[in-house]
């Protein structure tokens, strides 16, 4: 078996790979907290490269990874104990899926890369390991045209990398299935929940000074007194529509995300008349409201889940858009008609 | 879970197919099966068009519109004028989903 140090004669490059360690620590922690609230999020990136895990010699395989320091560090904390090689490739600080939607993790980079850093001479086997989520934009059978390395897609989830490799490179068919775990929901409901907070403020603050309206004009003390129930309410449907309808996604009804969205938005509007004693006139449209936003919301969570097509989306979409701007006109007039007609609010 | 009823744009041609079983390798939905030497599709409605099953079918046997089911990608097209994009970090760098 080769020593590392043999590289030397066959490439300069090799002299430098770096040794990674397969645990993290608290700054990796912090960094990925920090990622799940959004924060600095395009600039995660690990430099690409080739790297070490333990030490690896001309026989160990080689793993090929994004350079997204999440999924970096999500398939090195995997490797506790093995002795591999990780081929970090140029994604942009993209992770493995978007990046392969996008193909920047394509068939043209991972050629690049494995000539780039001349695998050849620092592997004598010819195979390497990919994420099962790369075939989106890897072609296989094209890699290995190009640079002889027969690609093999390893599993979904990097946790189960070990045993890929121990099974002789057999995934099992869990293993090859991507699943939506309510975890993994969960951690991605900030992100998402920013996703419309401009327009969130602006609607809020249309609904707060609107509520001040009157038959005699404009009165301060009336906003003041009716603006906090349409916020209320409002702020709940949001919410609803991106936190309850995530985490209970498998069990709202509709298989639409723009209805499962409309469900919560209608079940906040009765919860909040639970607390609030108000018009018909004015229930109805924050009602409109409520249904409009929670289902908006809920709609953009497509992007998230793991499961929704484009060919869906857009049927979806097609008929869910107009629908939830009407409901959203019609929420708003008849908001400003209860400030006029009817009995007062209490 | 899954999505709407009848929406995917998966097809597989059998006559092409050869039966290799790279579909049921990549496709993290499980929509294949190898039977008779040639793959079949289990469930059209577990398709999410991500394409990896046409992309590394060597025969070009398996034909999918692939894009990502992203409404605020959708959205920005619309918007743009363009092919549903997933540009929504609002940077000139691209990134998201």
């Amino acid at each position: 078996m080769a020593s590392p140090l043999n590289f030397q004669s066959f490439k300069p490059v090799a002299l430098s790979v770096p040794t990674i360690s397969a645990k993290l620590n608290f700054s990796d922690l912090m960094g990925a907290f920090k990622m799940r609230l959004g924060i600095g999020r395009d600039h995660y990136t690990v430099t690409p490269g080739l790297y070490k895990v333990g030490n690896p010699d001309s026989h160990s395989d080689v793993l090929v990874s994004a350079n997204y320091k999440l999924s970096f560090d999500m398939l090195r904390k995997n490797l506790e104990s093995l002795n591999l090689w990780i081929l970090v490739i140029d994604t942009k600080g993209i992770n493995v899926w978007c990046a392969a939607g996008k193909g920047t993790f394509g068939t043209e980079t991972v050629v690049k890369s494995v000539k780039k850093w001349s695998l050849e001479h620092i592997v004598e086997h010819r195979n390497i390991i990919l994420p099962q989520l790369s075939a989106s934009g890897v072609a296989g059978y094209k890699v290995k045209e190009q640079t002889g390395f027969r690609v093999l897609f390893g599993p979904v989830e990097a946790r189960d990398i070990k045993s890929f490799i121990e099974a002789g490179y057999k995934a099992t068919p869990e293993m090859r299935k991507i699943t939506f775990p309510i975890k993994e929901r969960a951690k991605l409901i900030p992100v998402d929940f920013l996703y419309a907070k401009y327009k969130l403020l602006l609607i809020l603050f249309v609904l707060f000074f609107f509520s001040g309206l009157d038959k005699t004009g404009f009165l301060f003390s009336k906003m003041l007194e009716t603006g906090l129930f349409p916020l209320v309410s409002v702020l709940s449907a949001y919410i609803a529509g991106i936190v309850l309808a995530t985490l209970f996604l498998p069990w709202t009804p509709f298989r639409a995300f723009a209805l499962k969205g409309a469900f919560w938005g209608l079940v906040v509007t009765f919860a909040n008349t639970l607390f609030w004693n108000v018009s018909i006139m004015e229930f109805l449209s924050l009602g409109f409201l409520n249904v409009s936003i929670a289902s908006f919301m809920t709609m953009n969570f497509t992007g998230s889940s793991t499961y929704t097509s484009l060919s869906g989306v857009q049927k979806e979409m097609k008929w869910a858009l107009p629908i939830q701007l009407i409901f959203a006109c019609i929420g708003f007039i008849l908001f400003i008609l209860s400030k006029f007609i009817g009995p007062c609010n209490i | 879970m899954q999505y709407l009823k009848n929406s995917a744009t998966l097809k597989l041609d059998t006559d092409l197919c050869t039966g290799c079983g790279m579909c049921t390798v990549v496709c993290p939905h499980a929509v294949f099966e190898i039977k008779n030497r040639k793959a079949h599709i289990l469930d059209l409605d577990d398709c999410m068009e991500c394409g990896a099953c046409a992309l590394n079918c060597k025969v070009g046997a398996l034909t999918v519109k692939k894009g990502v089911g992203c409404a605020a990608a959708v959205l920005y097209g619309l918007l743009n004028g363009t092919e549903p994009s997933c540009d929504c970090s609002n940077t000139s760098k691209e990134s998201c989903c």
